[in-house]
């Protein structure tokens, strides 16, 4: 059989193979080897070794203000998202009539785009700050960071939530009334039963919400673009802004792209290890 | 006892209604924008459309033609329609033949999906955008090609992941009737795939519709979509029309929240099937 289906290797994999070679493979390779080089195009790059990333790490109102900004808002949003729709799925998973209409309005924005989220978060967020302060999300980045936040938080909630509700429903019935027949009250029952057997549900959407925001670009482009003085900048957008705003940093920003990729693989296993050990206790 | 449950059940309901509404909020203030004379729309976007205000579907006509929005629609439509199929079809086979030949290459192949799954689009931006200057993908063809590169790590995982499940006796049997390979995947495999179909069909539809920076690099100058018409509406123009901005975002929320009312099960299912798979 496996001999039969060798000979088809051509039709079934080089299609799906040629274009991710194309898009994907060759791109990283070229994109490691020019963060050592400076050029303007591909044809003319010159060798520097280390030069870029010394750069990336010694210009503190760059790359590393953009990563601290980044973690900022990961650490908030990550949570308040994971909160939020944890206590949205137990709402609704409480049997009460008519929770398909809550599940679908507060599922509704994930479906829209992140350069539409932002024009939309804009308008509503000026509109409070002018009436306010007089001013808009560009004047500080406290503001920006905020709207950020709770744009994000707009956007995420219902999608986690649906995810949340799937955990929550996997759980078979008859610990629910063991714990009850144990006398155990709606908290008890929470603490001892939902939350140890939904840990591998909060597994799935931390990862997935960490990994999302650190690599959010659309919403941070629509809504401040980096606004002020790419105070609000996080790493996606400061990264393609030293690309295509700053003449003679291709190399700059190349290498910032590859201390990015090794930041988020990092970030992705860390934070798979410590929810996996919680979970196996 | 019963008294209790019902206050708080009451309790719950009022919660949730007012989080729907705060929900719905911005919808709903883009639309009411929508209707008015953009000199209102920044200091006081909070009011209804007042008789000095209301300038009827101005902002929708000039808006739209301003930026030919219906070829940007025409633009999203073609290329997610057009890169969901060929995803499916390329990463479905893809994925099979992965599960049934084991051979150093296959794996290699899988766990390279794998790994590229976590890194971010800026890595391979620029050189990327080279490429497909260079090789001609830069236009509403070739972007599906990037998008099938792009999106195979994702389908291939997921139709490994079920394909897997699937017994060999079936296909056994067919290729002891004397169907080829490819035959018999098309005949035999490729329906068993469905629900996994549509899971993917489904994300990589979201995703395509609302990706931003990819056909922003690769063919924003001459093809506008959806959110790259917006976005230089936004910034190309000079001078920001606030009330042009907004009659956009509506137009474009509409097809969105048609897609949603039509698949809102799939799409639901979907999202929990991407997300425990992935």
């Amino acid at each position: 059989m496996q001999k039969t289906y060798k000979r088809y290797f051509a039709i079934f994999m080089i299609p799906t193979l040629a274009a991710f070679l194309v898009a994907f493979a060759i791109p990283f390779v070229m994109g490691l080897y020019l963060s050592f080089c400076n050029f303007k195009t591909i044809g003319n790059a010159k060798w520097v070794g280390l030069t870029n990333y010394m750069f990336v790490f010694k210009d503190s109102s760059g790359f590393l203000s953009a990563l601290w900004f980044t973690v900022k808002v990961a650490v908030v949003g990550v949570i308040s998202t994971n909160v939020l729709s944890f206590a949205l799925a137990l709402l609704l998973t409480k049997g009460l009539k008519g929770t398909n209409v809550y599940r679908t309005i507060f599922f509704l924005p994930n479906l829209i785009g992140g350069i539409i989220l932002g024009y939309i978060w804009q308008l509503l967020l000026n509109g409070i700050l002018i009436n306010l302060t007089g001013a808009d999300l560009t004047y500080s980045a406290t503001y920006g960071y905020w709207g950020i936040i709770i744009l994000y938080n707009w956007q995420k909630i219902g999608y986690l939530m649906i995810i949340y509700i799937a955990g929550i429903q996997a759980i078979p019935g008859d610990l629910y009334e063991a714990a009850s027949i144990d006398g155990a009250n709606y908290w008890q029952t929470l603490k001892s039963i939902v939350i140890p057997l939904v840990m591998s549900t909060v597994t799935v959407c931390s990862f997935l919400s960490l990994t999302d925001c650190f690599k959010m670009y659309d919403q941070n482009l629509a809504l401040t673009g980096g606004a002020p003085a790419n105070q609000t900048a996080m790493l996606a957008l400061d990264i393609s802004n030293t690309y295509y705003n700053r003449v003679g940093f291709a190399g700059v920003g190349q290498a910032k792209a590859v201390v990015f990729t090794v930041i988020v693989f990092a970030v992705a296993l860390i934070q798979l290890r410590a929810t996996r050990s919680r979970e196996a206790e | 006892m019963k008294a209790k449950k019902q206050t708080s059940n009451t309790i719950i309901y009022i919660v949730l209604t007012v989080l729907a509404v705060a929900f719905l909020v911005p919808i709903f203030l883009v639309i009411m924008n929508s209707f008015k004379n953009k000199l209102y729309i920044n200091t006081t976007p909070f009011l209804l459309p007042s008789a000095e205000s209301f300038v009827g579907l101005r902002n929708y006509i000039d808006g739209l033609t301003k930026i030919k929005f219906w070829e940007s629609i025409g633009y999203s439509l073609f290329i997610t329609i057009a890169s969901v199929i060929v995803i499916i079809v390329c990463c479905s086979m893809a994925a099979w033949y992965i599960v049934r030949v084991k051979s150093k290459i296959t794996s290699a192949v899988y766990f390279l999906f794998i790994g590229s799954m976590v890194v971010p689009f800026q890595m391979v931006m620029y050189t990327m955008t080279k490429i497909a200057n260079m090789t001609h993908l830069d236009n509403y063809l070739g972007i599906v090609v990037l998008y099938l590169g792009f999106g195979a790590p994702m389908a291939v995982f997921m139709f490994t992941g079920y394909v897997r499940g699937i017994p060999t006796e079936l296909e056994e049997a067919a290729l002891v009737d004397g169907c080829n390979p490819l035959n018999m995947f098309i005949k035999v495999i490729f329906p068993v795939l469905k629900p996994i179909t549509i899971t993917v069909a489904i994300l990589d539809a979201m995703w395509i519709w609302n990706d931003f920076q990819l056909p922003y690099l690769i063919i924003g100058t001459k093809y506008r979509t959806v959110p790259v018409a917006i976005q230089y509406l936004k910034s190309g123009y000079g001078s920001i029309d606030y009330g042009h901005l907004m009659a956009v975002i509506v137009v474009a929320l509409i097809p969105i929240v048609i897609f949603y009312f039509a698949c809102q099960k799939y799409i639901i299912e979907g999202i929990v099937a991407g997300a425990v798979k992935g």
